[in-house]
């Protein structure tokens, strides 16, 4: 009888702290009504060295040297078979990388959840330490391991496994390697939230249901952990899409993606007409990527 | 067997990076592993080159500057964000996120012809603006995601305490937001620091960031003396990570990310 006395009256007080919350919330939406104005200045910012450049670009994507209206670059781009393979290429690479990313930074963040805190925020150093070093010095790294006489082959010719160095970097494995390595934190960083947050008495109960440990882990586990999969896998793909600097560093000349192309048109050959078009179509990719991936799988904020 | 592909990830993830500083101390004229001797040369010829040094107070000096007005404009961001209300403001809050979702190299694109025609490429301003508009964003995010799990009242009681608005922002919101505000900051200085795509495009030959400088030497030829730099940053990183770990920053970086993660739900 007390207890339920005292239950009532936590929830009505419970009840009455909502009440003045939701009331000084609304009384200060009301005074602050000026409070629009602190975004002038940043929203100026944006405005003056994101949009402004942003739209030239796309003016100058649909003027020709006289500077009338024209297509021409438009249908250059996609009436080219070679243009059309570096998106597809583009696609691939993108695609494979996502791929291996949830590969490995599954096994990692499950870990990561079935061990001490101690432990995992071992682990979680491990993987910061990549996340926070320098893009260049990753690739470099990468550089150094896979060039023609670097680390990889001259352990295997050292150990007489190979006559010939192998051929691991300026080809599409050198990206796949250099890129996996580079992205994978941000999928761990997206898994392992979602993979922590799981309760393991779900699995246990499928096992205790008769089910084997690879069915409860596909029946089971694996749907719950959905949402990290999603928000890892879109991040991942949308970043590579627009991959510029391992490309450039660890890919074959032969096999360019569309950031490189849009690099090489301009600061090569200063096509300007034909880059912005390439830039606005490239921009049009990741915004429907983002808009699509974001409406089928419910992620609302990925960043 | 969960724990050894693990761990085997975890190595693939790790030694790459931890490779270097072996490398950075050998004493062969080419990248030779493992390195027959010790020598300090690739250090000797980093801090013997002027190109290189100046590259690196550049650097500095961009991350500084570029922090600076990345906090006070994603500050100001996020707190117009958190307190204002009216039609459109979530698709201004997508569009202040903008820099970060674009792929860098339309951005640089972009600010590069808009740069050139206001002729302040390769200049010092020219690089700290690209630079802030990237970082804007990361400032922005920690900060909004702080400010959501503020308790209103604490500043209307300021302010009923005679406080006016700013007093009481910077008396009792900034102490409470501080740990978001520095993990913005280090997002801010990491990105400027690290910044090739944009700077390739906008930074001279006279100008140039560490990256940019490292950039030409990796395209010509792998120039041996990057390792050097390489190995100072890792190490440096490293540090600041184990340190960081039982203080602020660290537990900031994440718990940041996994608050963004859980509005997912």
């Amino acid at each position: 009888m007390e207890e339920k006395a005292a239950l009532e009256g936590a929830v009505s007080f419970n009840k009455a702290e909502q009440l003045t919350m939701n009331y000084t919330a609304k009384r200060n939406k009301r005074r602050s009504n000026k409070s629009w104005m602190l975004l002038i200045l940043p929203a100026l910012f944006l405005f003056i060295f994101m949009f402004i450049p942003l739209l030239q670009i796309i003016k100058l994507s649909i003027t020709d040297a006289g500077g009338s209206f024209t297509l021409a670059a438009y249908l250059k781009f996609f009436q080219s078979s070679i243009y059309l393979q570096v998106i597809a290429l583009t696609f691939k690479v993108a695609f494979v990388v996502t791929l291996l990313c949830l590969l490995l930074g599954y096994p990692v963040a499950y870990a990561m959840t079935k061990c001490s805190k101690r432990i995992s925020s071992l682990i979680m150093i491990a993987v910061m330490i990549p996340f926070w070093t320098s893009l260049l010095v990753r690739t470099y790294a990468w550089m150094i391991i896979l060039q023609s006489n670097g680390i990889i082959n001259n352990i295997l010719m050292g150990l007489g496994l190979i006559k010939e160095p192998l051929q691991l970097m300026n080809n599409t494995t050198g990206v796949y390697i250099g890129m996996t390595h580079i992205l994978l934190p941000y999928m761990i960083l997206s898994l392992y939230p979602v993979l922590s947050g799981i309760d393991f008495n779900y699995v246990s109960a499928a096992q205790n249901l008769g089910a084997n440990k690879l069915l409860a882990f596909l029946r089971v586990y694996l749907p719950l952990s959905i949402q990290g999969i999603a928000a890892g896998s879109i991040l991942v793909f949308v970043m590579g899409i627009g991959y510029f600097v391992t490309p450039s560093l660890l890919g074959g000349s032969n096999d360019a993606m569309i950031s490189q192309l849009i690099q090489v048109q301009v600061s090569k050959l200063l096509n300007w007409q034909f880059s912005s078009a390439v830039s606005i179509i490239l921009l049009a990719i990741s915004l429907v990527v983002l808009y699509v991936s974001k409406k089928l799988m419910k992620v609302d904020k990925l960043w | 067997m969960i724990w050894v592909i693990a761990i085997l990830i975890i190595l693939f993830l790790v030694l790459p990076v931890l490779i270097i500083i072996p490398m950075s101390f050998s004493s062969s004229r080419y990248i030779e592993f493992p390195p027959p001797g010790f020598s300090a040369q690739w250090y000797e010829k980093f801090f013997g080159s002027q190109q290189w040094t100046d590259s690196l107070v550049t650097s500095i000096q961009v991350g500084i500057i570029t922090t600076v007005i990345a906090l006070l404009l994603g500050i100001l961001a996020a707190e117009g964000i958190h307190k204002s209300d009216f039609k459109g403001k979530g698709i201004l809050t997508e569009l202040f996120m903008m820099p970060m979702l674009v792929p860098a190299i339309i951005v640089g694109l972009a600010l590069y012809r808009f740069e050139a025609q206001n002729n302040i490429t390769g200049t010092f301003a020219g690089i700290v603006i690209a630079h802030t508009l990237l970082a804007v964003p990361f400032v922005i995010r920690t900060v909004l995601a702080s400010l959501s799990g503020l308790n209103p009242n604490y500043e209307l009681a300021a302010q009923n305490l005679g406080a006016n608005k700013f007093k009481a922002f910077i008396k009792v919101t900034f102490p409470i937001i501080k740990p978001a505000v520095f993990s913005g900051g280090m997002f801010a200085f990491a990105t400027s620091f690290d910044e090739i795509v944009v700077t390739q495009f906008i930074s001279g030959i006279r100008l140039a960031t560490l990256p940019k400088r490292m950039w030409d030497g990796l395209r010509q030829q792998i120039d041996p003396t990057i390792t050097a730099i390489a190995a100072i940053m890792i190490i440096g990183i490293t540090l600041i990570m184990i340190i960081a770990n039982s203080k602020e920053i660290f537990s900031r970086t994440y718990h940041v990310k996994e608050e963004v993660l859980d509005e997912t739900d």
